[in-house]
């Protein structure tokens, strides 16, 4: 049986590139210099494992098929060892091991973090539990939602605001711890745009399995088209617009005391939400940015994320429509 | 009753042990079924909360390593290595007595928790410990885990740790010095040699795991700040005392079933144990290099490159002698007349699922490709296929091994087989799907995942699999209390076995030996070509034999480390008191009290 | 108690020979002291480890006494010497300086734990505290770890001591007394080694 399931294993480990779609965390199909030296590494360590299983199952069940006892035959001879053989099979794994070390202590220094020179520098704070992005040479911020750009090294430092987190992307690379007090590297090169997912990797409390997020990796263009929008000011509703009233219901309400809007409100606890309406997804990239989660998140939060520090706000009918809308409109 | 609260026999505690942790073995079982239940269903699944489920997968590691698989090795310490070296009792049967009731007192204490709530003033019934049974700092922190949970792990694991050494003195004495004439240290069965190992691990290891605690303690109670990166403190000080601890505690958990392993093979092979001192060296060797490894453990900690090469290359050492006992093993198969006793079957299912565990822990060794691995299903894989697929197949083929000389009676083979078959077909599906679900991206320790990755199939596998494996555990457990109904005699050597324990009567005299056998080779009760079997022993004493008394002074003075430890949870100074003066009285009465040996 | 096997009560006295000659009390200490050996290691590496990452003072060079500190670790090795001559007393049966080394040793101890308790309130009027800073954290719990060790340490001496004068202490003690030694000598090592490490190299 053991037989057969490594079988699947290694069907899967074949299919796995062309499946990836229906995989968007897989380690098994990497996109960017860093994950591919991973993934090259663990194959190596893979087929070697698999050498070495089928070799040593195979003799056990020889051995169980061969020497099953038989009525009245004598007993066995008493062999205490044999010093030929098992210097032989101390050194044949100690051979193997260093085909697997040599390729892993070469990997190790070729993924130790150092970016180029001209990498895009982002750096990386973990919160309880959820992601904020810095871009220092930018002068941007982003939350949950990494975008980069495609063909560019990135030089990621995290630190965390709190507890120990794991930034986890897998098909863009390995994950790094980020600790407060300490600043962590990675270095990778995406090598093709699109949506990647990733999630904290490091138990880190009550909603360590939602704090979720996604990188997006774009054309140049469209990277820059991004950073544009994320330096401009936020959007100003027009006057007696739904979103106006609910700019001033959001000014009123205990919103302002943890998050930033620019121009509207300074708190610092929670995200940022100048540009929350241009994210693809919100709460730690938990649910699709929509009325409705929006809705739901707004009206009870920890009902959603175990551990959340945003209390239920009371806002109900025309009210939360309006801040929704409001929210909405800060592309 | 009194007889049992009071016993120092070795073979008494032996069975308290064997009970107390069997019980604890079902508690972290039902925990680590009902984590598997949760996880049928992605995005929510049955409803069990964030907070129950990171209290249960806690608690199911916490339990399954210190009131579990450590404990149900203690047992067989405890009833069976006198019996192997041929001596009475152990060297100090008043401290073994403590080191139970310590065990027991310590993994009450912990599961308290799940009811305690309202007596903190929670909101809930359950206050049990939800931090990981490795308990990373800072989340640790009064600030991050206010409640008592965290209070009680960390109570709860020093009052434990306490049971682990004082067993670890006691059995390192009882095996060097208490071996009968004859019985030289290359003499030694194969069990006794790597519980020697395993509780020097014991004796150096936990020591490092008491500073970290203690060090928490302070943080915790005392507001000090040596994990808490505001005050200077370094969280990753944590992983690396705990780690120095942990990895040596992997092999405490992986070395004592080896050594089972090595006493059921030529038993039911009739073929003495292929490469005897090779297979000694490479526990010693094994144990060595375990204290040299802990930092693989952190890699994703951001260690650096030149410390990421070290601890990657220390730790494919390891796999060196790893390896070799388990070709020493399967020589030992080859050209032997095998039975399949249930007891071999499980010895077999070590072997043949310990190297998929071994091989997984290569990838884990090679530091860069751990980046994708660690704290993934990938990982929870590793462990089960080397602390189920090893250590508790190990254990399963012990009980079946020396059930009949612990109890005097046999288990039913027919349901062994039942157990066995349906244990591997549970395992294999409960942890060779985590492989994929891992490689597919599921982080370890999440209470829900998102229908979106892909994995909800092979979670449905696994949780099937956990289900029979929760059914195997009640065959057993049924074939466990049957004998009691429908006994079954079992013979001084049902097995044929070679090593001093089958010379003497099942169960056992309390005496142990009716003359203390003298020793002349390593399989006395063997035919070989060296030597005919050893002069089977008298079957009345010759003269009297003195076995020495209870003792309540043990039992009472264990009592008094959990009404320190109730003291402290309550920040009640009197109670700690009460309870300093109960383990004082008692070591002092302990100490006066006439005992002979 | 009552064993099953109370038909072989005729108690015979029944000296199990030890396989290596070596005593197994005095093994099991010997393993205790190798697991005590990690213990210390541990707190000192803890130590060693923050040695300069306090973020506020008082710092180390702005307290420590080291004269003070070293008539206590002077006063520490003179307990030492007590100790065996306290236990070259009782192995020649001679009990009346037996008993006479034993509270020396005992006494010796007692100022040893006098000293600290001088250093750590004179440390606390200078305003370090358990919690003051790293500096604070390390080092009352190391030494405090090593106090503690000596309070044990002197109870257990003045135990002996009460047997003596009680006349229950003789001769055929000397095992305990040696293993009480053993324990004292290893306490006063291991000061040896904190006060190298905290007090000489700052």
């Amino acid at each position: 049986m053991p037989l057969v399931l490594a079988a699947v294993l290694l069907l899967l480990s074949a299919c796995s590139g062309a499946g990836a779609g229906h995989f968007p965390q897989s380690t098994l199909a990497p996109r960017s210099d860093f994950s591919a030296d991973l993934h090259s590494l663990y194959k190596d360590v893979f087929w070697w494992a698999v050498g070495v299983f089928v070799i040593v199952e195979t003799l056990l069940l020889v051995a169980i098929a061969r020497f099953r006892a038989r009525a009245g035959a004598a007993t066995p001879k008493p062999i205490h060892g044999h010093t030929v053989l098992e210097i032989g099979w101390t050194l044949a794994p100690a051979l193997i091991l260093v085909f697997i070390a040599v390729p892993t202590m070469r990997t190790i220094f070729a993924t130790a973090g150092t970016a180029p020179e001209g990498a895009l520098r982002v750096q990386v704070i973990g919160h309880q539990w959820w992601w904020e992005y810095r871009y220092p040479t930018l002068n941007i911020s982003a939350y949950n939602e990494l975008h980069v750009p495609v063909g560019t090294p990135i030089a990621i430092e995290m630190t965390s605001a709190d507890v120990i987190h794991s930034f986890w992307v897998p098909r863009l690379g390995g994950k790094r711890d980020l600790i407060q007090g300490r600043t962590n590297r990675i270095a990778f090169k995406a090598d093709s745009t699109g949506e990647y997912w990733g999630q904290c990797a490091e138990f880190c409390g009550a909603s360590h399995a939602n704090m979720r997020l996604r990188v997006i990796v774009q054309d140049d263009t469209v990277f820059q088209r991004w950073v544009d929008r994320q330096r401009a000011a936020p959007a100003t509703p027009a006057k007696g617009s739904q979103e106006e009233t609910g700019q001033q219901i959001f000014r009123r309400s205990a919103c302002i005391g943890c998050h930033t809007i620019t121009g509207i409100a300074q708190g610092k606890v929670g995200p940022e939400l100048s540009h929350v309406g241009s994210r693809g997804t919100i709460a730690g990239a938990l649910f699709p940015n929509t009325t409705e989660s929006l809705h739901r998140w707004i009206m009870n939060a920890p009902s959603l994320k175990p551990g959340a520090l945003m209390p239920p706000q009371n806002l109900q009918g025309a009210d939360l429509d309006a801040v929704v809308a409001y929210l909405q409109s800060l592309k | 009753m009194k007889s049992w609260l009071t016993t120092t026999d070795h073979k008494r505690i032996g069975l308290l042990y064997f009970w107390t942790a069997f019980i604890f073995f079902l508690v972290g079982g039902l925990e680590a079924v009902i984590i598997r239940a949760q996880l049928i269903k992605p995005d929510g699944g049955l409803g069990v909360s964030a907070e129950t489920f990171n209290q249960l997968f806690t608690m199911h590691g916490t339990t399954m390593v210190f009131l579990a698989l450590m404990p149900l090795s203690a047992a067989f310490f405890n009833f069976i290595i006198p019996l192997q070296i041929g001596a009475r009792d152990v060297a100090f049967p008043r401290l073994n007595a403590f080191s139970y009731w310590v065990f027991l007192l310590g993994g009450l204490f912990i599961n308290a928790s799940f009811i305690a709530g309202p007596l903190f003033g929670a909101d809930r019934l359950s206050v049990a410990p939800d931090a990981g049974w490795f308990g990373y700092a800072n989340l640790t922190s009064r600030q991050f885990s206010p409640g008592p949970n965290v209070d009680f792990w960390l109570l709860g694991l020093q009052i434990l740790g306490i049971a682990s050494l004082a067993a670890g003195f006691n059995f390192i004495v009882t095996i060097l010095n208490m071996r009968a004439p004859g019985m030289r240290m290359l003499r030694l069965p194969p069990f006794t040699w790597m519980t020697l190992i395993t509780q020097f691990l014991v004796i150096t290891a936990f020591p490092v795991i008491t500073v970290a605690l203690v060090l928490l303690m302070f943080d915790r109670f005392f507001g000090t700040h040596f994990f808490v990166p505001q005050g200077g403190g370094d969280p990753i000080l944590w992983q690396h005392l705990f780690w120095m601890f942990g990895h040596p505690e992997v092999y405490i958990l992986i070395l004592p079933a080896m050594g089972i392993v090595s006493e059921v093979l030529p038993t039911f092979s009739r073929k003495p144990l292929f490469g005897y001192t090779v297979v000694v060296y490479s526990g010693v060797v094994i144990a060595f290099l375990g204290w040299s490894v802990w930092s693989h453990h952190m890699f994703s900690s951001g260690l650096g490159p030149i410390a990421d090469s070290v601890f990657a290359g220390t730790t494919m050492l390891i796999a060196i002698p790893t390896g070799v006992k388990i070709f020493n093993w399967i020589g030992t198969l080859w050209g032997g007349q095998l039975r399949f006793t249930t007891s071999m079957l499980f010895a077999l299912g070590f072997i043949a699922m310990f190297i998929i565990g071994g091989l997984s822990g290569v990838s884990h060794a090679s530091a860069p490709s751990d980046l994708q691995q660690t704290d993934t299903y990938y990982v929870v894989a590793h462990i089960h296929y080397v602390l189920f697929g090893g250590t508790i197949l190990g254990l399963f083929a012990g009980m079946y091994y020396w059930w009949p000389k612990m109890t005097g009676r046999m288990l039913s083979e027919g349901l062994g087989k039942t157990h066995f078959w349906l244990t591997m077909i549970g395992m294999n599906l409960a942890f060779f799907p985590m492989h994929f679900s891992g490689l597919l991206g599921m982080p370890r320790r999440i209470y829900t995942y998102s229908s979106g990755l892909g994995v909800t199939t092979f979670n449905q596998v696994s949780t099937v699999g956990a289900f029979l494996i929760g059914l195997a555990t009640l065959v057993f457990f049924y074939n466990l209390v049957r004998t009691r109904w429908r006994p079954i005699t079992a013979s001084n050597n049902p097995w044929e076995g070679a090593t001093l324990e089958w010379a003497i009567p099942s169960p056992p005299p309390v005496y142990n030996f009716t003359i203390i056998p003298t020793v002349a080779n390593r399989l006395p009760l063997w035919h070989t070509e060296r030597h005919a079997p050893m002069d089977p022993l008298p079957l009345q004493p010759p003269a009297p034999i003195h076995v020495p008394g209870g003792s309540w002074w043990p039992m009472i003075t264990a009592f008094g480390l959990p009404i320190m430890a109730i003291g402290a949870i309550s920040r009640t100074l009197p109670v700690v008191l009460i309870g300093a003066l109960v383990v004082i009285v008692g070591i002092y009465r302990w100490a006066f009290e006439p005992f002979e040996m | 108690m009552a064993y099953n096997t109370s038909e072989h009560a005729a108690a015979v006295a029944h000296g199990h020979a030890t396989s290596m000659g070596l005593e197994s009390r005095k093994m099991a200490f010997w393993a205790f002291i190798g697991s005590e050996c990690l213990l210390f290691g541990s707190l000192i590496s803890t130590y060693l480890v923050y040695k300069g990452h306090s973020l506020t003072g008082p710092y180390p060079h702005e307290v420590l006494n080291i004269p003070f500190t070293s008539f206590s670790t002077f006063d520490l090795l003179m307990s030492s010497l007590a100790m065996v001559l306290a236990l070259a007393a009782v192995q020649r049966g001679d009990m009346k300086q037996g008993k006479i080394w034993l509270f020396v040793t005992a006494l010796l101890g007692l100022i040893f734990l006098f000293g600290q308790y001088w250093e750590f309130s004179h440390f606390v009027r200078e305003g370090l505290g358990l919690t003051t800073n790293l500096f604070g954290s390390t080092f009352y719990v190391l030494t405090g770890t090593h106090g503690a060790h000596v309070t044990v340490g002197v109870i257990w001496l003045l135990t002996l001591w009460v047997q003596a004068l009680r006349g229950k202490l003789g001769p055929q003690n000397a095992l305990t007394v040696e293993i009480t030694g053993l324990y004292w000598h290893f306490v006063d090592v291991v000061w040896i080694v904190i006060f190298t490490v905290v007090y000489l190299i700052q």
